[in-house]
C-alpha cells in the first residue's frame, strides 16, 4: 500500500462521494456514450431529412436475411457479455476472458458480414459518391452511418481483446470489464436504430 | 460491489430480457413488410426501436439498478428522441417549399 492510499483512506469522509454513486471511470464511460449517441443522432437525424426530401428516393434492399443475421449475431454478442461480466463479479477469471472472447469473435463475424455486404453493394456499382439507383445521397449516407457502426464495433473488438487479455493477467479488474461491457451494449443499441431506418425502410416491397 | 452500485446476479432476467429485444427486433423486420406509408413505418419503428434501447439501458447497462443516473440518462434520451422526431416531422415541411412538391 502506497503513502498516498494510507492517506486517502485515513480521509475518505472527507471526500466527496462521486456522482450518481458511479465511479470516475464509469461515469466517464456513461458521459462518451451519451456524447456518441448524440452523434448518432444527429447523423441519423440528418439522413431523415435528406431521405424526405429526396424525390424517388431508391429501396435497393430486397432481402433481410443478411441484415437479420448480423442483428441476432450483434443481440447475441450482448448477452455472451453480459455473462463475461456476470462471471468477473463471481471471480470466475477464466469463465470471464472466455466469454469477452466470445463476444470478441461474434463481433468480428458481425464485421465480416457487414464488410461482405458491402462488397455486395459496391460490386453493384453502389460507392461513397456514386449510385446506381438514383440519388448519390443514398450511397454516401449508407456508407457513412453503417461506416461509423462498424468503426465502432471495430474498436470495440480491438477494447474487449485488450482488457480480456489484461484482465485474465491481472492487470485489470472485474470493473475494467464491465465499462468495457457498457461500450459494447451501447454499440448493440446503435444497431438498434441503424437497422429500421438505414435497412428496413429502404426495403424494395 | 455494494450500495447502489449492487447487481442482481442470475442470468435469468437477462435471458428473459435478451429473448424480448429479440422479439422486437422481429417486429421491425415485420413492419418491414407491411404496406404502409413510409413515414407510418418510421413511426412504428422508431415506437419500437425506442422499447428495444430501453430494455438495452435498463437491464442490459444496469441503469435499472442506479436511480440517480437512470433519470440523468432517461431525460437526456427523451430530448434526443425529440429532437429526432423534430427534425423528421419539419424534414416534411421542407419537402412542401421545394420545387416538385406537389
Amino acid at each position: 500500500m502506497s503513502q498516498a492510499d494510507v492517506t486517502i483512506g485515513s480521509h475518505s469522509a472527507l471526500m466527496e462521494k462521486p456522482a450518481f454513486s458511479v465511479p470516475a471511470k464509469k461515469m466517464a464511460m456513461w458521459l462518451f456514450i451519451i456524447a456518441d449517441s448524440a452523434t448518432f443522432a444527429g447523423c441519423l437525424v440528418a439522413y431523415g431529412f435528406i431521405r424526405n426530401a429526396t424525390p424517388d428516393w431508391p429501396r435497393p434492399f430486397h432481402s433481410i436475411t443478411n441484415v437479420a443475421l448480423m442483428t441476432f449475431i450483434l443481440l447475441t454478442s450482448s448477452l455472451t457479455m453480459l455473462i463475461g461480466v456476470q462471471s468477473a463479479e463471481k471471480g470466475d477469471k477464466a469463465g470471464a476472458f472466455r466469454w469477452t472472447m466470445i463476444t470478441a469473435v461474434l463481433g468480428i463475424l458481425f464485421a465480416v458480414l457487414h464488410i461482405r455486404e458491402w462488397m455486395g453493394m459496391i460490386g453493384e456499382g453502389a460507392t461513397l459518391f456514386h449510385n446506381p439507383w438514383g440519388t448519390p445521397l443514398f450511397s454516401s449516407l449508407f456508407f457513412s452511418i453503417t461506416g461509423l457502426h462498424l468503426l465502432h464495433v471495430t474498436s470495440g473488438v480491438i477494447a474487449l481483446i485488450v482488457v480480456g487479455l489484461r484482465y485474465m493477467g491481472g492487470r485489470y479488474k472485474a470493473d475494467d470489464l464491465e465499462i468495457t461491457g457498457l461500450y459494447w451494449h451501447f454499440v448493440d443499441l446503435v444497431w438498434m436504430f441503424v437497422v429500421p431506418l438505414i435497412y428496413l425502410l429502404n426495403l424494395a416491397h | 460491489m455494494a450500495g447502489p452500485e449492487a447487481k442482481t446476479n442470475g442470468m435469468g432476467k437477462d435471458l428473459i430480457v435478451y429473448l424480448c429485444i429479440l422479439a422486437l427486433a422481429g417486429i421491425q423486420f415485420f413492419i418491414a413488410y407491411q404496406d404502409i406509408s413510409a413515414s407510418q413505418m418510421f413511426v412504428r419503428m422508431l415506437i419500437v426501436a425506442s422499447i428495444e434501447a430501453a430494455l438495452a439501458l435498463l437491464f442490459f447497462m444496469h441503469l435499472w439498478e442506479n436511480r440517480g443516473l437512470k433519470w440523468f440518462v432517461l431525460i437526456f434520451t427523451v430530448a434526443v428522441i425529440l429532437g429526432m422526431q423534430y427534425g423528421w416531422t419539419d424534414s416534411y415541411r421542407i419537402l412542401d417549399g421545394v420545387p416538385w412538391a406537389k
